[in-house]
C-alpha cells in the first residue's frame, strides 16, 4: 500500500515536471512568434510621422520607430473598462474551469470562501462538494459543483424575460432586477445549481454598499448577481469582479489542494495559482470530461476523472456534512 | 308565447334562497381568508410556503394546471359535441362554458401567486421573449379566455333580450342590464344570422385554442430535462387528462345545479347517462396515455425512470397514485359501465371522485419530479428531501378554489343555467314534426 501511494506520487510529481517543461517551451515558442509578427509590422509600415520635440521643433520620424507608451495603455484600458458591458462580457475572452476530482479530499475551503465572498445567507451554497457514488461497484469520491457556465444553456432558453443570459466570454449570470422568480430556470437546470431567495437575504452593509456603487458606476461587473435580492434567482457567478481585475474566483484560490484550475479557453491555458498548464493538453492527457455530456449542454466545466487519488476518499468523509452547505452564525 | 311563459317562469335566474346565501358567504370567507395569506407572503417572500431549491414548484403550479385543465370542457362539451351532432347537449352546455369561463380567469390568476416577484409582472411584456414555453403561456391564456367568454357570451344574447321583457315590470333595474347586454336584441332575421355565424366560428376556434392550451401547459414541463417530465407522450397526455377533469366538474356541477334549481324537467336521467358514458370514453383514453408514460418507461427500466416509477408504484406517494389512478379513473369506469351507475345520485358521487382525482393527479405530476434531481440532494436541511404544502399555501389554495366557485356561483345567480331559446326553439321543432305526423 505504502509502495503504490509512494509510487503514485512519484509518478505525479513526474507528470508535473514534464507538463511544467513544456509548458516552459510552449510560453518561450509564443513569444518568439509573437515578437517575429510584430517586427514584421514594423518593418511593413514605412511611413514618415511628424513628431514635436520637448523644445517645440518638428521632426520627421520613420513610423518603425515610433513606441506605444504605457500612459497611452492605460488610457486604452479605461475605454476598455468604459466600454464594458456586464451583459456582453469582456472581449475575445472564453472562461473555462477544471476541476481534478484526483485531488479533492473534501476540504471544504472552496465553499468556505465562496460563501463568504458572495454573502450567501440561505440555506443553500452556490459551490457544493459532492459526495459521489454512481453504484455499489464503483469507487466513491467528491465532487465539487459550480455554475457549470454552459454553451448551451438550458437555464437561458426557457427565461421569459431574459434575466439569466449568457456573455461572450462564458459567463451565465443573472439580471436579478429583472428577474420574476418563476423558477424556470432553476427546474431547466440538470445540475440543480440554482438557488432562490425565499426570503429578505439581508446582507448587512454589503446591500448599501453595492447599492451606492451601482448608482455611480452603473456598469461594473458586480452589478450582475450582487447583492441578492428576495424573491429571485442565484447562482454561482465565476466571480466576475475578480476576473475582471485578472484575479482567480475565490474558489480556485481558496482550494488547499489546487483541485480548480481557471482559464481562458482561446488562450488553451489554465492554472490553479500554482501552476499554469495547457487546457487541450490537460484535458487530453487526463482524460478530461464534462457532467451529463449527453444533455447537449455544452458545460465550460471540465473534469478530471478521481484516478491516481493522492488520498483515501474517506479522509474527506469528517468534514461531510449531508444537511449543511452554509455556516451559520449561532 | 305562452310557451315562454313556462319556460321563462322555469328558467330565469332566481334570487338565492337561505342556503345560497349561507353557501355565498362562507366563499366569500375562505377567499378573503386566502387573500389575507397571500398578502402576507409577499410582504415575507415565499419563505411561508413548504418549497424549497429542490421542490421549487409546488401545489401553486399544480393547482394552476388543474385549472387549466378543467377549463377545457369548454372545448369538450360545447366544440366537440356540436362537431359530432349531440343535441342532447343543449341544457349542457352553458353549465359547461360557466365552467370553462370560472376556470380559465383562475387559471390566470393562480399562475401569479407562485411568481417569487408578482411586482414585475409587466416585465413580460417588456422583456418577453418567444423562446420561453412561459411567454408561450402568456400568449394562450389571455386568448383562451377572450374565446371562452365569447363562447358564454354570444348564445346569451336571445336569452338576455327575453329576460329584458320579463322583468320589464318586476324589476326595471334589472331589465336595463339585461337589455344592455342583449345588444338590443329583437329577435330579427338578421341579427339572427350573424349570431348563428359567430357562435360558428368561435365554436370551432376553441378547438384549436383548448388544444394549444393544454398542450402548453404541457410543454411547460416536456421541455425541461427532469425525469418523469422529460417525455413526448406528454401533450396528448394533458390534452386527454384535462377532458376526464372538465367533464368530471361538468358532472358534478350539473347535479348540483339540477337538484338545487327543480331542473328535472330540463336536465334528466337521459342527460346523465349519455355524460356517464361521455366520461367514461375520457376516462379510458387518459388510461391509455397513463400506460405510455409509467408502464414503458418501466419496461427499458433506465435508471432514473425507475428510481422516478418506483417512488409512485410502492413509494411515498404510492397511496396518492393508487388513488388518483383506482379511485379517479378505474372505478368511474367500472361504475359508470352499469346502466344504474348512470343515475344522477352515483353519477354526482363518481364526478366529485373524478375531480377530486385530477386535483392530486396535478399534484403527481408536479412534485415526485422535482423531489429526484440527476445530482443527489445534498448539503441543504432535511426537509428539503420532502414537499408536503405549508398552511399559507392550504389557505391560498382552497382560496382559489372558492373564488373558481364565487364566479361560477354568481353566474348562475344572473345567468340563465339553460339557454331559454334554445329550448324553445328545439320544442317548438319537435312539435312541428308532431303535428306533421298527427295530420298525415
Amino acid at each position: 500500500m505504502k509502495n503504490n501511494n509512494t509510487d503514485s506520487r512519484r509518478k505525479f510529481l513526474d507528470k508535473g515536471l514534464k507538463l511544467g517543461l513544456i509548458t516552459a517551451i510552449g510560453a518561450i515558442g509564443l513569444t518568439k512568434i509573437a515578437s517575429k509578427l510584430n517586427a514584421k509590422n514594423s518593418e511593413a509600415s514605412t511611413g514618415k510621422m511628424e513628431l514635436m520635440t520637448t523644445d517645440g521643433t518638428i521632426i520627421e520620424v520613420d513610423s518603425s520607430e515610433v513606441m506605444e507608451m504605457d500612459h497611452s495603455k492605460k488610457q486604452k484600458k479605461q475605454e476598455e473598462q468604459e466600454a464594458y458591458d456586464v451583459r456582453e462580457g469582456m472581449p475575445n475572452r472564453k472562461f473555462v474551469m477544471v476541476i481534478d476530482l484526483a485531488k479533492c479530499k473534501n476540504a471544504l475551503k472552496c465553499q468556505t470562501a465562496c460563501n463568504k465572498q458572495h454573502y450567501i445567507t440561505g440555506e443553500h451554497a452556490w459551490l457544493k462538494v459532492y459526495k459521489m457514488q454512481e453504484d455499489e461497484d464503483t469507487a466513491p469520491y467528491w465532487m465539487p459543483t459550480t455554475c457549470m457556465h454552459c454553451d448551451h444553456p438550458a437555464c437561458v432558453t426557457v427565461c421569459p424575460v431574459d434575466a439569466t443570459f449568457k456573455r461572450r466570454d462564458g459567463l451565465v449570470l443573472i439580471d436579478n432586477e429583472r428577474c420574476i422568480g418563476c423558477r424556470f430556470c432553476m427546474a431547466a437546470c440538470p445540475y440543480s445549481t440554482r438557488v432562490f431567495n425565499w426570503k429578505e437575504p439581508n446582507q448587512g452593509e454589503i446591500t448599501m454598499l453595492m447599492d451606492m456603487e451601482h448608482q455611480t458606476e452603473h456598469n461594473s461587473a458586480e452589478f450582475a448577481g450582487l447583492p441578492s435580492v428576495k424573491g429571485t434567482v442565484d447562482k454561482c457567478d465565476f466571480c466576475p469582479h475578480a476576473i475582471k481585475d485578472n484575479e482567480l474566483p475565490h474558489c480556485v484560490t481558496a482550494c488547499p489542494n489546487g483541485v480548480f484550475y481557471f482559464g481562458d479557453k482561446y488562450e488553451d491555458t489554465v492554472t490553479n495559482g500554482e501552476e499554469t498548464l495547457i487546457l487541450s493538453k490537460l484535458l487530453a492527457d487526463k482524460h478530461g470530461y464534462r457532467l451529463m455530456e449527453g444533455l447537449g449542454t455544452k458545460p465550460s466545466v471540465f473534469y478530471l476523472p478521481p484516478v491516481d487519488r493522492l488520498v483515501d476518499f474517506k479522509e474527506g468523509l469528517e468534514s461531510f456534512t449531508d444537511y449543511k452547505s452554509v455556516d451559520k452564525p449561532e | 308565447m305562452k310557451n315562454y311563459d313556462k319556460l321563462l317562469n322555469d328558467l330565469a335566474p332566481q334570487k338565492f334562497g337561505k342556503k345560497g346565501v349561507i353557501w355565498t358567504i362562507s366563499l366569500i370567507v375562505l377567499i378573503v381568508l386566502g387573500i389575507a395569506a397571500y398578502i402576507d407572503q409577499v410582504i415575507k417572500g415565499q419563505m411561508v410556503t413548504n418549497m424549497n431549491d429542490y421542490a421549487l414548484w409546488g401545489v401553486y403550479i399544480s393547482n394552476f394546471v388543474f385549472f387549466v385543465a378543467t377549463s377545457f370542457v369548454g372545448t369538450v362539451a360545447v366544440a366537440v359535441l356540436r362537431l359530432t351532432k349531440n343535441n342532447w347537449r343543449t341544457p349542457v352546455v352553458r353549465i359547461a362554458e360557466i365552467i370553462a369561463v370560472a376556470a380559465i380567469i383562475m387559471a390566470g390568476l393562480t399562475i401569479m401567486i407562485d411568481m417569487g416577484r408578482p411586482d414585475r409582472l409587466l416585465n413580460l411584456f417588456i422583456h418577453g421573449r418567444m423562446q420561453s414555453p412561459i411567454t408561450w403561456d402568456v400568449i394562450i391564456i389571455p386568448t383562451a379566455m377572450m374565446v371562452c367568454l365569447l363562447l358564454l357570451y354570444f348564445p346569451l344574447l336571445p336569452d338576455f333580450g327575453l329576460l329584458n321583457k320579463y322583468y320589464k315590470d318586476k324589476q326595471p333595474n334589472l331589465s336595463k342590464w339585461y337589455g344592455k347586454l342583449s345588444l338590443n336584441w329583437t329577435g330579427s332575421e338578421a341579427q339572427k344570422s350573424i349570431q348563428s355565424k359567430s357562435i360558428q366560428i368561435i365554436a370551432i376556434l376553441i378547438i384549436p385554442v383548448g388544444f394549444m392550451l393544454q398542450t402548453i401547459d404541457a410543454w411547460l414541463f416536456s421541455t425541461l430535462y427532469r425525469v418523469g417530465w422529460d417525455s413526448t407522450n406528454l401533450g396528448a397526455y394533458f390534452i386527454s387528462g384535462a377532458a376526464v377533469a372538465g367533464v368530471g366538474a361538468l358532472v358534478t356541477a350539473t347535479y348540483v345545479l339540477q337538484k338545487v334549481y327543480k331542473l328535472e324537467d330540463y336536465i334528466t336521467d337521459l342527460h346523465f347517462d349519455k355524460l356517464g358514458k361521455f366520461l367514461v370514453l375520457v376516462c379510458l383514453i387518459y388510461l391509455y396515455f397513463n400506460l405510455n408514460e409509467y408502464l414503458i418507461p418501466q419496461l427499458t427500466s433506465k435508471k432514473g425512470a425507475t428510481t422516478h416509477i418506483n417512488v409512485l408504484f410502492v413509494g411515498e406517494y404510492a397511496p396518492l397514485f393508487w388513488f388518483v389512478i383506482v379511485g379517479g379513473l378505474i372505478v368511474p369506469v367500472i361504475v359508470l359501465l352499469f346502466k344504474n351507475g348512470r343515475k344522477p345520485l352515483p353519477m354526482f358521487l363518481i364526478g366529485l371522485l373524478v375531480v377530486a382525482g385530477s386535483w392530486w393527479k396535478r399534484y403527481l405530476i408536479v412534485t415526485p419530479t422535482l423531489l429526484h434531481p440527476f445530482l443527489p440532494i445534498q448539503g441543504v436541511p432535511e426537509e428539503w428531501h420532502h414537499y408536503f404544502p405549508s398552511m399559507h399555501e392550504w389557505v391560498i389554495t382552497i382560496g382559489t378554489l372558492a373564488m373558481a366557485l364565487l364566479i361560477i356561483t354568481i353566474l348562475v345567480r344572473y345567468v340563465p343555467i339553460v339557454p331559454i331559446q334554445k329550448t324553445a326553439d328545439e320544442q317548438e321543432e319537435l312539435e312541428l314534426e308532431l303535428n306533421k305526423n298527427t295530420t298525415k
